[in-house]
């Protein structure tokens, strides 16, 4: 294991290892960031962007994904900065416009002040977080599900459609990781 | 269709089209799009060999050729006629033409004729604008083809 390094988590030194991504450095040091698309197990995705911090590096900053970015020597990161706050709160707003029954995404926005949201309400079934998709392949290597198509008519399906019956039956672990807490509904296998 | 299997690339040749490639799986979009340009669209056969010779999953390959608009998943007919319906062949009347084209045709947009002969879509611009409104078939650009036009030139084609 390499040496680890220093760097500062809203304004207090973290101690890290470099092969961290500024989200475990932020988490392992007890400062909460929220996430949808993160899992421990898989390979960092960036999709949700709802784990964006800032860098500050003199007078420049900039927004990153702190699930996909690797904690180095002296960065300067600010997860409750206005500039980060206002980012969040509309990554949740557009996230509540897509879903607003889901139960983990109101609790998110919730814990971060979003109370209305200014886009038009739309009853979707799927954030295209990515989670069950890439826990077929990376962790159950069955790789069942997979995204089709592209922009607004990109959704989750099964490829070819009767591997719903082979593999599925037997594993649906995929499931529980759903953010939406529809997917597993729709089979009605889950308390949701 | 059956007898429509054979128009296909077989899977010796799609071999070929992975070979020239090294079978390298990052060639997965070249591979796709040269079994495109033979057989004008994507088979299921196709994609599932492509799959397994590239070892690359089939929802992946699925999720390449589902993104792009160059990839067909749908049966497309021997010739591609695309009236562009950009803003300016729009102004100059594309509307009207795309209608007299879907009329001789019998088919609306992303439709193939039963014969197997065509296949009808929009496109929304080909940077031919000063033709417009304009039509395509394969690679032959027509100005505004009126519809004793459209019957010679649809004639010339098998």
């Amino acid at each position: 294991m390499a040496d680890n390094i220093t760097l500062t988590i809203d304004g207090h030194p973290v101690s890290a290892d470099p092969s961290q991504t500024v989200l475990d450095a932020a988490r392992s040091a007890g400062v909460a960031i929220p996430t949808l698309c993160h899992h421990k197990d898989l390979l960092p995705y960036g999709g949700c962007r709802l784990c964006l911090v800032e860098l500050r590096q003199g007078k420049r900053s900039q927004l990153v994904a702190s699930c996909g970015y690797y904690a180095k020597a002296g960065l300067e990161v600010h997860t409750r900065s206005p500039r980060v706050l206002r980012a969040r709160k509309l990554v949740l707003e557009v996230l509540l416009a897509l879903m607003p029954y889901s139960e983990e995404i109101r609790r998110l926005a919730h814990e971060n002040e979003v109370t209305e949201t200014r886009y038009q309400r739309t009853m979707h079934y799927c954030v295209l977080c990515g989670l069950c998709v890439r826990y077929c392949d990376e962790v159950k290597h069955t790789n069942c599900i997979g995204f089709v198509g592209r922009g607004v008519e990109r959704n989750v399906a099964w490829v070819p459609p009767d591997r719903y019956d082979q593999t599925c039956r037997t594993c649906f672990e995929c499931m529980s990781l759903c953010p939406t807490g529809v997917f597993p509904s729709n089979f009605g296998l889950a308390e949701v | 269709m059956p007898e429509a299997t054979e128009e296909l690339c077989s899977l010796d040749r799609i071999d070929r089209i992975i070979d020239r490639y090294g079978g390298q799986r990052s060639a997965l979009i070249q591979v796709l799009l040269d079994i495109q340009k033979e057989d004008k669209w994507l088979a299921e056969e196709s994609l599932r060999h492509v799959a397994s010779r590239l070892n690359v999953p089939l929802p992946q390959v699925y999720q390449v050729a589902t993104f792009y608009k160059a990839f067909s998943l749908a049966r497309r007919g021997r010739h591609l006629i695309t009236v562009c319906m950009g803003t300016a062949c729009h102004v100059r009347g594309s509307p009207r033409l795309f209608d007299r084209v879907s009329q001789k045709l019998g088919v609306g947009p992303g439709k193939t004729t039963h014969d197997g002969r065509f296949s009808l879509l929009t496109v929304n611009c080909m940077g031919c604008c000063a033709l417009g409104p304009v039509l395509a078939i394969d690679e032959d650009y027509h100005s505004n083809p009126s519809a004793a036009d459209l019957g010679r030139i649809l004639s010339q084609y098998e």
